[in-house]
């Protein structure tokens, strides 16, 4: 995971805290807005505010900046880590090394001290004992307890508001305006006076500690930049939210799963304040927390058979358990959406950290001939803008759609540019009338009269006595009625099958960059888009410029076909351990299979361009 | 709500049109247009039995079909609702997930009457959560459970409902007692449950109306025979068992909220229930032991019926206290009637929320 820099330097010369150490690193160049810094803290103790603050902080002195919090599966005391990353050249993809580390947590004080990058910070709390300094290191001991004594209000809340303790102190250390670190904490308390101040108390108490007892040593500084201006700074599990509520969602079923809850979360918290009825007073939705993921998509796919905007989020296990279900819905063809947040698998695998792991998964669930239209997000933009658009594909294409996101999106803080309002108005698909109905004298409710394989519907108390049909998940005819007939069976499932390739036509189109002579083809999804885009430029600084498809939906259309003719090596980059969109990009054209090569990678954490890099040249100047 | 079968979105009562012509219930339909498809169930077979009351109990209560949806999940009974109600929409769910495809459903659209048909193996063994959560949340719907404990589709195996004892030609001996869906379900806090027996059409006939002026959950557990698997004389959901050992606990009458109430019960005790829509039911106990209003009685009745191997029908329990589902939700209009005006905020609310985002 994390290089061991103890083996790479010395540890026999102890430079003591502040003037001995300034010596041996005063000739340093400063480093301004370009570094990591990683706090590491226990669980549950309240650091969440604290790295939250600092990160929103940062981004309102203009610094491109993005957060990863590497977290347990548990509530408190275990270990856990949240590093900021600052890049004044706009690059947000997690790093490999770590300059600032902040240790609060005895427990991995040794392993953090290990993976200090060289010439870097080791900031840590003064009770902690270390076995032996290193050389290359600057060290700051900094006394929290004591610090957080200053917290007045209530002495209860002490342990908490130690995390302030750090803020303060790498505040003062890198130069990060305790203005910025108010607003901060105004945004992250929603304007409440009160607790603000009183982290305001202890950030400054600190501040002014290390002001007054700190000798910086260190290269480090952060400086105002211009470079978030008209920016916005969420996370994809909300996005996706406030995107569905811009699309109407009107009914949601759930269950908690973790890294999909926040979705829910957000849902809770904006529906109440944006969707009630002013006619009425009564709001124009309903989430329900379902028993298990089993009822939450039946919930979802009896709401969507009826009429509403209805949809459910979850993970991994969640949609093992919903397979059945959405083969029912693939089948009786009825609109619904389902997030998939993705985290690792199989099986409980890492529930705290992230993963692609289930493209193949939700593109083929269900029993027998299945396939789903799946939207791949790659950024909080998309995640709102796939949010409302899912439920236009679902409502058109009357079929259960997929947005596949991942933990490091949904979970983590992005920038973005402010969402864009739905432009366009909602698609609410074929749905009869009963006056139309009534005209008709009925319906066939899986006839393909348009030819494009998606039938008319009606909805559950249509007025008319010639709206009902029976909905089922057994073989039938077009008319609705049960039927084992081969020749209906078959007729029905080739329906089924044009009605794929409108999905495709529909489906959002890949985002292409093309570099003028470039031989190698990139192609990605989701939230490994900024290493990539990163790894791009290292590539090109060696001499390698690459093209890039990134893919923002399934089924896969012809230009993919066109980017795979287009260059001579294909590296798919993703993050699961069975190279799953390399293979089932080898199935999209399998001519261009050989052509296609996987860079596929899996240990829960977010992809760095390091390694994006380092595979793609590996495999480059390997063959 | 039921207004002389007119169902209204907001619970309005419609203004009554008696009298009806003759052949036609009081909203001018015919009971032919509450049929449905002809069953392919085995002849004899208890569940087209219960289709049929379903039919009359719908007819007369002049239930307009088009504001009915039927829901089911896997097995026998699940097939049911195609044979029953074709102006219905109907939706045929997976085995044992029909309360969650219901729940969905009557959400979206909470103005229609929902109308559940499960079976023992759908309910007692893979539904047995959804089930009990189904009553939890007390989505308002009709849940019929034709109860003949045993796996018609699959050939013959015992299901969660077989008596301990029991034995069958395919499935051999039964080691296990029976789950008591009605004693499940009042421990779940149903506010309305009812047993029956399918060769008993009057009192079918009459739960069925009650059930459906029931503010929530209305559980009805039919047994109702197997002839081809389980219809063995020493089964508890034979016909003859359930004609020599049926114990009624009280009989009564339903009455719309729109007709005058006349009952005339010469001889015993009788109790008068409002139901939610303003219609009563009047119970006449036959057993003046058993109050349907007290829980802990019904309880105790079932428990002392299910160590004897009998079953006692009739309303075990009513309780309309509890808020049904869109009630506890707030549902005005439907879910599903919201168009983009309403679903749809502003781009000014959307720009705030922006705004406060950086």
């Amino acid at each position: 995971m994390i290089r061991d820099y103890t083996l790479e330097s010395t540890t026999d010369s102890i430079p003591q805290v502040g003037q001995a150490a300034k010596s041996a690193f005063a000739n340093r160049a400063p480093i301004v807005n370009d570094f990591s810094i990683t706090v590491a803290t226990k669980n549950g103790s309240g650091s969440q505010t604290s790295n939250a603050v600092l990160l929103r902080a940062l981004f309102k002195m203009g610094i491109p900046v993005s957060g990863k919090n590497i977290f347990p599966s548990n509530i408190q005391g275990r270990p856990t880590w949240y590093t900021i990353r600052l890049s004044k050249d706009g690059y947000i993809a997690r790093r490999e090394t770590t300059e600032i580390m902040i240790v609060l947590n005895p427990e991995t004080a040794l392993e953090d001290h290990q993976n200090t990058a060289p010439g870097g910070v080791f900031m840590y709390a003064d009770d902690i004992t270390l076995p032996a300094r290193r050389s290359d290191l600057h060290y700051y001991p900094i006394p929290v307890k004591e610090l957080a004594r200053t917290y007045e209000a209530d002495p209860k809340l002490r342990t908490y508001v130690a995390n302030m303790v750090y803020v303060g102190a790498i505040a003062q250390l890198l130069g990060i305006d305790l203005n910025e670190i108010e607003a901060a904490l105004k945004f992250h308390f929603k304007g409440k006076t009160k607790p603000v101040e009183s982290n305001m108390q202890v950030v400054r108490a600190a501040a002014a500690w290390a002001a007054e007892h700190l000798v910086k040593t260190d290269p480090y500084h952060v400086v105002r930049m211009d470079k978030t201006r008209g920016l916005i700074m969420i996370d994809g599990n909300t996005a996706a939210a406030l995107g569905a509520i811009y699309g109407g969602v009107s009914f949601v079923a759930w269950y908690p799963i973790t890294p999909a809850t926040s979705l829910a979360d957000a849902l809770n918290e904006y529906l109440p304040k944006l969707r009630i009825d002013p006619e009425t007073g009564a709001p124009t939705y309903a989430v329900i927390q379902a028993e298990d993921e089993l009822a939450a998509l039946g919930m979802v796919l009896g709401a969507g058979w009826a009429g509403a905007r209805a949809m459910t989020s979850t993970s991994g296990p969640g949609i093992s358990l919903m397979a059945e279900f959405t083969g029912l819905g693939y089948f009786a063809e009825i609109p619904a959406v389902i997030w998939d947040i993705q985290r690792v698998g199989p099986a409980t695998g890492l529930p705290t950290r992230v993963s692609q792991g289930d493209i193949i998964a939700v593109y083929w669930l269900g029993h027998g001939d299945t396939k789903h239209p799946v939207l791949l997000p790659g950024s909080v933009y998309e995640c709102f803008e796939f949010g409302w658009r899912a439920f236009d594909l679902a409502e058109r294409l009357q079929t259960p759609i997929f947005v596949l996101s991942d933990l490091d999106l949904g979970m983590n803080q992005w920038m973005s540019r402010p969402f864009d309002y739905p432009e366009e108005p909602m698609d609410r698909g074929k749905v009869l009338t009963a006056e139309q109905v009534n005209a008709t004298k009925g319906f066939a409710r899986y006839k393909d009269v348009d030819g494009d394989g998606i039938g008319w519907r009606t909805l559950p108390g249509t007025d008319s006595p010639f709206a009902a049909y029976f909905t089922r998940g057994s073989g039938h005819n077009e008319r609705a009625l049960l039927s084992e007939r081969p020749e209906d069976w078959e007729n029905n499932m080739d329906r089924l099958a044009r009605k794929f390739e409108t999905a495709r036509k529909l489906m959002p189109r890949p985002v292409i960059e093309l570099t003028d002579g470039a031989e190698v083809g990139i192609i990605g999804f989701g939230s490994t888009d900024p290493a990539i885009q990163e790894a791009r430029a290292m590539l090109a600084a060696r001499g390698i410029p690459t093209s890039y498809l990134r893919l923002r939906a399934l089924p896969m259309n012809d230009d993919v076909t066109m980017f795979l003719a287009g260059h001579q090596r294909i590296y798919v980059v993703e993050m699961n351990s069975d190279a799953q969109l390399c293979q089932l990009v080898r199935l999209h054209s399998p001519k261009d299979a050989t052509k296609v090569r996987p860079a596929n990678h899996s240990d829960g954490l977010p992809l760095t361009a390091d390694w994006v890099y380092q595979e793609i040249l590996y495999q480059e100047t390997r063959y | 709500m039921i207004t002389n079968g007119t169902l209204t979105d907001n619970g309005t009562a419609a203004k009554p049109t008696f009298p009806a012509k003759p052949g036609v219930n009081i909203i001018g339909l015919t009971k032919s247009d509450y049929k449905g498809l002809e069953s392919t169930l085995c002849n004899g077979c208890g569940h087209d039995s219960i289709s049929s009351q379903i039919i009359t109990a719908c007819y007369e209560l002049g239930l307009k079909p088009e504001r009915i949806v039927k829901f089911s999940g896997i097995g026998c009974s699940s097939k049911s609702p195609a044979y029953f109600l074709s102006r219905s929409f109907g939706f045929n769910a997976l085995h044992g997930r029909m309360p969650s495809v219901a729940q969905g459903a009557l959400m979206a659209n909470h103005t229609l009457l929902g109308l559940g048909v499960s079976g023992d193996g759908d309910t007692g063994s893979i539904g047995l959560g959804q089930f009990m959560h189904l009553i939890r949340r007390n989505l308002r719907m009709v849940y019929i459970i034709e109860n003949n404990g045993v796996y018609g589709l699959t050939k013959g195996q015992f299901s969660a409902t077989a008596d301990i004892g029991q034995e069958l030609k395919y499935a051999g001996r039964n080691e296990f007692p029976p789950i008591d869906l009605c004693r499940a379900a009042i421990i779940a806090d149903c506010g309305f449950v009812a047993r029956s027996f399918a060769g008993d059409p009057k009192q079918v006939i009459a739960l069925l109306k009650a059930a459906f002026s029931h503010r929530g959950t209305a559980v009805i557990d039919i047994i109702s025979p197997c002839v081809t698997f389980n219809n063995r004389d020493d089964s508890t959901k034979s016909y003859s068992w359930g004609r020599a050992h049926d114990e009624r606990v009280n009989d009564f009458g339903f009455v719309m909220s729109q007709e005058e109430i006349i009952v005339d019960y010469a001889e015993g005790e009788t109790k008068e229930v409002e139901l939610f829509d303003g219609s009563k039911i009047v119970l006449k106990k036959l057993d003046s032991s058993h109050d349907p209003t007290d829980k802990q009685a019904a309880l105790r009745l079932l428990t002392k019926a299910h160590d004897e191997q009998l079953f006692v029908t009739g309303l075990l329990y009513i309780n309309g206290d509890r808020p049904n589902l869109a009630e506890t939700y707030g549902l005005v209009k439907p879910l599903a009637s919201y168009q983009q005006d309403k679903l749809r905020p502003s781009r000014e609310s959307l720009q705030k929320i922006m705004a406060g985002m950086f």
